[in-house]
């Protein structure tokens, strides 16, 4: 398993558009993939669940890679959030 | 007459029908069913449907709104294939042996609930798009028509609010305003009323009933009022506004996409100030050929700490891309005792005006500058990204930032990051810029004259007091003959040199600026086009002769 912390910059937060673009991007892996802010632990590839954890700017989210390609999903998406969020 | 007031989303004045909106609102009754494959399959077969239409909805949007307002389609197609929200219905299908339609109305109202339940404005605003999306599966579901109502003849629209994708469905022709009882600002309908530029306000109270429906209504934007069965002197007043506005538009979109070239051929380029991200779209409306003057403090005096290079990277970022391969000059922070950030840890100033401000604080917090600089190179290799440096007096100054910005060249080109080769030059807004600008015009690829601070610092005139109101001539010669003595030399060493500040928008001055030569013009968006039309009818060479 694989895990990314990431500090969110986006002034807006995950609002729904980056939330959509996110979705799309993990969609393209077959792990299982989770987002994870404070307690709740959302399934990233669900757009209900990410917006539904409501980070904002300068909240740490967690994201979590487990599958046969896990490493190259915590690449991609590493960069989707530092170019997007 | 009626009044009814609410909150301005976009100015005009729209004289109209009203026509009340009413929701298709699906009545849903919870039956049981026996062979819930088939129900699935049922439900299947309408989200397919569900998603087509929005595909429809986004192509449409796309073309009339824009790309950034059409994505909430391509959301809502998201939202569609989410697996929690298609599981809940699956469940409640097969678990309760009930009809698909009870079952994406109780999923709909649970997730519409958890977004409302939130406490972020923004998040509780998209409790409408889970409506949205379920009531557009309840529609297919029961094979009724889309809720798309038609309109006849043009009218008002009065809604308690208006979902995207109804928004969008209403012909635009037949639309001559919004007027919604709910909504936000952020609402999309607040958007693409804004994008679709037509006369349209929220949160009026307005009682959605036979008193409204039918009747001849007025909505003036500007003022966020509508007149229902308006008595005839009000109808007069606003039919002659309106009548007034609609000259000045059209007037000014025939000078749409036209070259800014006077008749005996010289050119100008006429570009825009902003002072803010959000002011990207009515640069685009305006038709500017470039942004002349980006204030980035905005991005300062918004935040609660230094902004850091990646926060601002990815505004620069932003911009230039937007503006493609359109001039994009972002002047390096300008603040000072009355711009202040707390975070700077400023001192105050007996005389802020000639204090610390701007290239002082750059100049001597080089790490702050730098930041700067290094997200203005990163950002120059998307776009055209010309740097432009505030409150310069002389030439050790500008020798000292492209030293500084040298050396974030180098560094970034040592770590590997991609940079562009962005112009770089400087205001022109002290009287000592002026007597040396024959040497600092060797240094630098463009003069930008900044009239206000120029202004001040020549007539030595506090612009805040006014008292002083009766000594302060905007025309004064002198000013007039820095301006002219500024473009001949920048021309001299082939450069260009533009105004940024309020005087470049005086359209009483344009005549005199094209004789001097001025290469730019940087003004508000909406004087864009006003200008370009007197650009258009002068003739440089008879209004020289005729002086």
């Amino acid at each position: 398993m694989r895990e990314l912390k990431y500090v969110i910059t986006d002034p807006e937060g995950i609002h729904a558009r980056p939330a959509g673009l996110l979705v799309k991007a993990v969609k393209d892996f077959s792990s299982e993939i989770k987002i994870k802010k404070g307690e709740k632990a959302m399934n990233c590839k669900a757009i209900f669940g990410v917006m539904g954890l409501g980070a904002k700017k300068g909240d740490e989210v967690t994201l979590t890679f487990e599958g046969a390609d896990e490493d190259a999903a915590y690449d991609a998406i590493s960069k989707f959030m530092q170019e997007n969020l | 007459m009626e009044i009814y007031k609410g909150k301005s989303v976009f100015g005009g004045i729209a004289i109209g029908k009203i026509r009340v909106y009413r929701k298709g609102k699906q009545q849903v009754k919870r039956q049981r069913v026996t062979d819930t494959d088939a129900e699935m399959a049922r439900y299947r077969a309408a989200k397919e449907e569900a998603v087509r239409q929005l595909q429809g909805l986004y192509e449409k949007a796309l073309k009339e709104v824009g790309e950034a307002n059409a994505a909430i389609f391509e959301v809502h197609q998201m939202m569609l294939d989410d697996d929690d929200y298609n599981a809940s219905v699956e469940h409640i299908v097969c678990s309760q042996e009930v009809n698909a339609e009870y079952a994406v109305a109780a999923t709909g109202d649970n997730f519409a609930q958890m977004f409302a339940s939130m406490d972020d404005d923004y998040m509780k605003e998209r409790a409408a798009d889970v409506h949205d999306i379920s009531e557009r599966l309840l529609t297919i579901l029961n094979g009724a028509d889309s809720a798309a109502a038609d309109a006849g003849e043009p009218a008002i629209i009065a809604a308690d609010d208006l979902a995207p994708s109804e928004t969008v469905q209403l012909d635009k022709d037949q639309v001559l305003s919004f007027v919604t009882v709910h909504g936000s600002l952020n609402s999309h309908t607040a958007i693409l009323a804004r994008t679709m530029a037509i006369p349209a306000l929220i949160g009026t109270p307005l009682p959605l009933d036979e008193t409204v429906d039918g009747r001849l209504g007025i909505v003036d934007g500007s003022a966020g009022v509508i007149y229902v069965d308006p008595d005839e002197a009000t109808l007069a007043a606003m039919r002659e506004k309106q009548q007034a506005e609609k000259q000045k538009k059209e007037l000014l979109q025939t000078l749409k996409g036209k070259e800014n070239i006077t008749l005996d051929g010289q050119k100008v380029m006429l570009y825009a100030n902003i002072g803010n991200i959000k002011d990207l779209a009515t640069v685009l409306q305006n038709d500017a050929g470039g942004i002349g003057l980006f204030r980035s403090e905005f991005i300062y005096l918004e935040s609660d700490h230094y902004p850091t290079e990646e926060e601002q990277f990815r505004i620069y970022k932003q911009v230039a891309e937007t503006m493609g391969n359109k001039r994009v000059i972002i002047r390096t922070l300008d603040i000072g005792a009355d711009k202040k950030c707390d975070y700077f840890g400023m001192e105050p100033e007996e005389n802020p005006a000639l204090g610390y401000r701007a290239i002082r604080i750059c100049l001597t917090r080089p790490e702050v500058f730098k930041t700067q600089l290094r997200a203005l190179f990163r950002a120059s290799a998307f776009g055209k990204i010309a740097i432009m440096y505030p409150m310069i007096t002389g030439i050790q100054e500008v020798r000292q930032i492209k030293q500084i910005a040298e050396e974030v060249r180098k560094e970034l080109t040592e770590q590997g990051i991609a940079i562009g080769d962005p112009e770089q030059g400087i205001m022109i807004e002290t009287p000592a810029a002026v007597m040396v600008s024959d040497m600092l015009a060797k240094e630098v690829d463009f003069f930008s004259i900044g009239t206000n601070d120029l202004t001040q610092y020549t007539l030595a005139i506090d612009r805040q007091n006014t008292k002083l109101d009766a000594f302060y001539d905007a025309h004064h010669p002198a000013i007039l003959r820095m301006i002219s003595m500024v473009v001949e030399n920048a021309h001299k060493a082939g450069i260009w040199a533009g105004i940024c500040g309020e005087l470049g928008a005086d359209q009483t001055l344009t005549r005199e600026f094209l004789a001097m030569g001025v290469d730019e013009l940087s003004v508000s968006p909406g004087s864009i086009l006003p200008i370009r039309k007197i650009v258009l009818e002068t003739d440089v060479g008879a209004y020289k002769a005729g002086k």
